[in-house]
């Protein structure tokens, strides 16, 4: 049985559509990047899909989304919020208990974080950051992960602890990318985005980052 | 490794001011004395929905009053505040209109009414003094915060008035004018709560109204001032100005007479400290006891209960205000709840302090409860409605989660640090109430103010008023530098 089905889907924001007549048919297990140049509609495309998996999947959006004047322990733990009552989550907030600090601390561990359990967001660099936002991502309970740009402002070494821990710790990863390197070498499959529609749907085995210039070149048509 | 956990900074602050706030109240007489408090809030909640609209002369006279009062207060404290702003750079500037700014309007009238009698001059004067040491500061803040760039492009040779008037003025202007709108609103506040000293504005129409029992003309008299409150935008209008400040001029009752012999022996014997006016060769001695006594029986006790129930209300205040600000923000109720939020946070912040702790008091009985309740209601409406404004500009991520998991983890650590800063910036204001809420017959300082201007002794009143003058600097000081230390801002819209 497949994870997601979209058939003929348009999508957009404030009255204006963004993607059209779009059908993609996703698998558990599959890693998709979804690529293209920034505007094609892969961030709306994402919501999307999101939308559709809600609480089953973890998100990873772009930007502001950690809250900076919380400890790294707390914007881990809201990966599990929506699970705990209230009352937990307010003692939580005021008191870490011990068990749960246990349990962020383990996912912090790999993601060399631990040091960082009770420090500030808002003093981190870029690369605590984003593991940081992986972390809150991974401590979720879903199996698919959705993530927008996870890499987008960090070094090439780090992309790739980043996306390789993603890899291993969920199911199904769903990615939008600019870096076609690192799409092609973390993904199993390829969705490229263009003008709001699909333009390409291949596995990535054996493309070149080449083979993708075509999404990015004014006037260039494929078929997939 | 699990490394410790440190309080931040902020959390200690706040864990401090809890504890003395805690404190505070421990010691505090917040009992109800009055036999049967709720039979009378029924009476008064009866006179509310049925306001009565029909003492149609007497409303609208003190409604006229209230803002003639106003206008002109605000216009000569915008006036002289202004010019007071160019020359801020003076450090005598600077700490003459921390102490004018420093004195409450309702002292500045005690001490106008025993020079110019119940002369509109009182009304204006106690208006006008204060704001303009306040709006000084603010419009000096102003001038400070301009872009500095167009200043570089002016031709070498401009002279320094055309200068100001052609690079710095067109660039603040606005910002003059929202503030005064502001102050206008402040204006109409203290205006009213001005008929409690005995000006025929709204504050003494209300107390007689409700001395008598007379809840529904209460009720009109209020609804009518939220009403000219809620308008201000609609019927304040630049070209309008003008005839509004002509026609606050013509009505006011300027048939009082005083006599400048009169005002001669106030300023210079009445309030001089009685052992220099006696003189004689034990002045100094006598002079010492003056102040000895004074100090034991009324500073010290003064003193004590006014920061003990500003401390109260400040953390009140806080604590309300985590619930009040939730009530018109977007992102935690839908637009018809937001509709009634706004609404009652317009009513709460647009009553003037005094005038709820005034009602209060004659329902609950004389004790602390009824200003803290006041206080504390009046300042968070106020911060409230700013916080509220702020999450507007908060943008959540699409997983982020609903309900209370939403207010205590999304939003309140995002709006936590501004929402501290008004709560410091506002301590000097709730100090300066608080002391003036005296005059309602709550040991405050300003009990013993109003006391001794009843005893006719204008020596000690006038000490006393310099006293709290001084506290209220202190306090002002207290807060700056909380706020630095912990890198607290406000924005100019929130002065």
């Amino acid at each position: 049985m497949s994870l997601l089905e979209l058939r003929g889907e348009s999508a957009g924001y404030n009255g204006k559509s963004i993607l059209r007549d779009v059908s993609l048919k996703i698998e558990p297990g599959e890693r998709i990047a979804f690529v293209g140049e920034s505007g094609a509609g892969k961030s709306t495309l994402l919501r999307l899909l999101y939308g559709r998996l809600g609480n089953t999947a973890a998100l990873m959006p772009q930007d502001s989304a950690l809250v900076q004047s919380l400890s790294v322990f707390h914007n881990v733990y809201m990966g599990r919020l929506h699970q705990c009552s209230v009352w937990r989550n307010l003692r939580n907030l005021l008191f870490p208990a011990a068990t749960d600090i246990e349990e962020v601390r383990k996912v912090l561990t790999p993601l060399r974080l631990e040091e960082k359990l009770f420090s500030n967001v808002g003093q981190l660099s870029g690369g605590q950051y984003q593991r940081t936002a992986l972390a809150r991502a991974l401590y979720h309970p879903g199996r698919v992960i959705v993530a927008d740009e996870p890499v987008s402002s960090v070094d090439e070494h780090q992309a790739s602890e980043i996306l390789s821990t993603m890899n291993c710790e969920k199911e199904t990863v769903l990615l939008a990318m600019h870096d076609r390197a690192l799409a092609l070498e973390f993904a199993n499959r390829i969705i490229g985005i263009r003008d709001g529609g699909i333009v390409m749907d291949t596995p990535s085995a054996g493309m070149t980052p080449e083979d993708l210039d075509e999404l990015y070149l004014a006037g260039g048509m494929i078929t997939a | 490794m699990i490394p410790r956990r440190e309080p931040s900074p902020l959390g200690r602050t706040t864990s401090g001011f809890l504890l003395v706030g805690f404190i505070c109240l421990v010691f505090a007489d917040i009992a109800i004395s009055t036999g049967d408090p709720w039979k009378e809030f029924g009476l008064l909640l009866n006179g509310i929905v049925t306001p009565n609209f029909y003492q149609t002369d007497s409303l609208t006279l003190a409604i006229a009053y209230t803002m003639a009062f106003a206008m002109l207060g605000v216009a000569f404290g915008n006036i002289a505040g202004f010019g007071l702003a160019l020359v801020f750079h003076y450090r005598v500037v600077r700490v003459g209109c921390a102490f004018i700014r420093a004195i409450h309007e309702l002292f500045w009238a005690l001490i106008f009414l025993q020079m110019f009698g119940l002369s509109p001059l009182t009304g204006i004067l106690a208006i006008a003094i204060p704001y303009s040491g306040i709006i000084a500061k603010v419009y000096a803040e102003i001038l400070e915060e301009a872009d500095p760039r167009p200043l570089a492009a002016v031709p070498v040779g401009a002279g320094r008035t055309s200068t100001f008037i052609f690079v710095r003025l067109p660039d603040v202007w606005a910002h003059f004018r929202t503030y005064s709108m502001y102050r206008l609103e402040c204006g109409l506040r203290s205006s009213a709560v001005l008929g409690f000293i005995g000006l025929p504005t709204l504050g003494f129409h209300l107390e007689t109204a409700f001395k008598e029992g007379y809840y529904s003309e209460v009720s009109a008299l209020l609804i009518l001032f939220y009403l000219i409150i809620a308008t201000m935008r609609v019927w304040m209008k630049k070209p309008l100005l003008p005839i509004y400040l002509i026609g606050a001029a013509a009505i006011l009752p300027w048939g009082v007479t005083f006599s400048w012999a009169h005002i001669t022996r106030f300023l210079t014997e009445d309030i001089i400290p009685y052992p220099i006016r006696a003189g004689g060769e034990n002045m100094m001695a006598s002079l010492v006891d003056w102040v000895t006594m004074l100090f034991l029986n009324q500073i010290w006790p003064g003193t004590i209960a006014t920061v003990q129930l500003t401390m109260i209300a400040l953390v009140a205040t806080g604590l309300l205000t985590l619930f009040f600000f939730p009530l018109i923000s977007p992102l935690l109720f839908g637009r018809t709840a937001r509709t009634g939020g706004h609404v009652f946070l317009v009513v709460v912040r647009s009553t003037p302090e005094y005038i709820l702790a005034f009602v209060l008091l004659n329902l609950w009985g004389p004790s602390m409860l009824p200003a803290i309740v006041a206080l504390s209601l009046h300042n968070a409406a106020i911060i409230g409605h700013l916080i509220g404004r702020f999450t507007e500009t908060l943008k959540l991520r699409l997983d982020a989660v609903k309900g209370l998991n939403r207010y205590f983890y999304e939003v309140v650590p995002r709006v936590y640090r501004p929402m501290l800063a008004l709560l410091f910036y506002r301590w000097e204001v709730i100090l300066r109430e608080t002391a003036i809420l005296g005059i309602l017959g709550i040991a405050t300082l300003g009990f013993y103010v109003d006391s001794a201007f009843a005893d006719l002794r204008f020596d000690r009143a006038m000490f006393l008023i310099l006293i709290t003058a001084i506290l209220n600097i202190c306090v002002d000081a207290l807060s700056r530098s909380i706020r630095s230390r912990l890198r607290l801002h406000t924005t100019l819209e929130e002065r």
